[in-house]
């Protein structure tokens, strides 16, 4: 008996928190799809792509990522602008209320770099996604050849 | 008469050069280039750089081959390999008129694009595709035939940079003639269909 109540808990709990009207995370509303990293020959810096949508009435803001793979992850845009191809560093991507926001090549992306052991094509690893506030998203991220233009029919 | 005959000379020879020149216009007015027609807007291929091989070569070397070249580095890890990877679905469905092409990735940092890096690089994206570095002038200089530029951006303090640089794809063909660009926003159709026709000329086999 005492373990059944226990184990009921966290439900119960759960359900206090929601019943109180106290909001679930940003990261609570991510479903993440459509996730993969280009990789590419030697220790060059890898894109990671992943579309996010939110399923919340409020908006969420990713913020960074991180990964035991890969000593920095940064999150970039790109632009073609007048003829010029720029890469810059961004400070958050917002995640509209019942919209989302792609992580795709030639825009948005996650620069991964510094990899601790190299990558091999067909490998899973995870990179949690962090919002702003505070709570964490771990997705599985499939590598992919350089080649690659995205996340292949394994994650459609 | 000498004077008459030398008159009725000019004025065959201007009926002919005018013919030709005719001819030529309604030659080119007969194909319909999906891409930018820069024929006689940008100077020939023309470069003194490194293959991926650690070869030196020019740009008569590739001449007898269609080029794209598109300039990039391999530190890029977005949209030059997007690029790239987009013009091996091209090559790919070009099919084996592929083989007449060539795809020129010239690095915009040759400081950290040695030769062997390019190769284990282009080589990733498809078996048609050269990496070119060199002399940092030489780059510059080829880069400022086609009136494209690149900016070293500031290191972001661990030693690590980007570079910008131009997005286009120039194609010449297989003379060493400039022909057409293409920008980020073509489609891949566009520029099988040009391809397929540029390739398609004077095709040796």
């Amino acid at each position: 008996m005492m373990i059944r109540n226990a184990r009921a808990l966290p439900f119960l709990l759960a359900g206090s928190i929601f019943a109180t009207g106290i909001h679930a995370t940003e990261a609570e509303h991510i479903h993440a799809s459509q996730a993969w990293i280009r990789v590419l020959p030697g220790d060059l810096p890898a894109g990671a792509y992943v579309t996010l949508e939110n399923t919340s009435d409020q908006p969420a803001m990713l913020r960074s990522a991180t990964t035991p793979r890969y000593a920095s992850v940064m999150l970039h845009k790109s632009s073609s602008e007048g003829g010029v191809s720029r890469m810059a560093m961004v400070e958050s991507l917002a995640i509209p209320a019942h919209g989302k926001a792609e992580l795709s090549p030639g825009g948005y992306h996650l620069m991964l770099s510094k990899a601790g052991t190299p990558l091999s094509v067909g490998e899973n690893i995870k990179i949690t996604l962090h919002f702003a506030d505070g709570s964490t998203l771990d997705t599985d991220f499939v590598a992919r050849p350089a080649n690659a233009t995205d996340a292949g029919d394994a994650h459609h | 008469m000498p004077l008459r005959r030398t008159s009725r000379l000019a004025w065959l020879f201007a009926l002919v050069l005018g013919a030709i020149m005719l001819g030529g216009c309604q030659r080119s007015d007969a194909i319909q280039w999906q891409l930018t027609d820069i024929s006689g807007h940008m100077p020939d291929l023309d470069f003194t750089l490194v293959d991926d091989q650690g070869k030196a070569v020019t740009g008569k070397d590739y001449h007898g081959k269609v080029v794209l070249l598109y300039f990039g580095y391999t530190h890029c890890p977005d949209v030059c390999p997007l690029t790239l990877a987009q013009l091996h679905v091209v090559m790919q469905r070009l099919g084996p008129l592929a083989d007449g092409a060539r795809i020129l990735f010239v690095s915009v940092d040759p400081a950290r694009d040695t030769p062997e890096i390019m190769h284990a690089y282009v080589n990733a994206f498809d078996p048609r595709a050269v990496g070119l570095s060199g002399a940092p002038r030489e780059i510059e200089a080829l880069s400022k035939r086609y009136r494209s530029a690149f900016t070293r951006e500031p290191d972001k303090g661990d030693g690590q940079y980007e570079v910008s640089h131009s997005s286009a794809i120039y194609i010449f063909d297989r003379d060493g003639k400039a022909k057409l660009l293409s920008t980020p926003d073509r489609s891949q159709d566009d520029l099988v269909h040009d391809l397929h026709l540029l390739l398609s000329q004077g095709n040796p086999a």
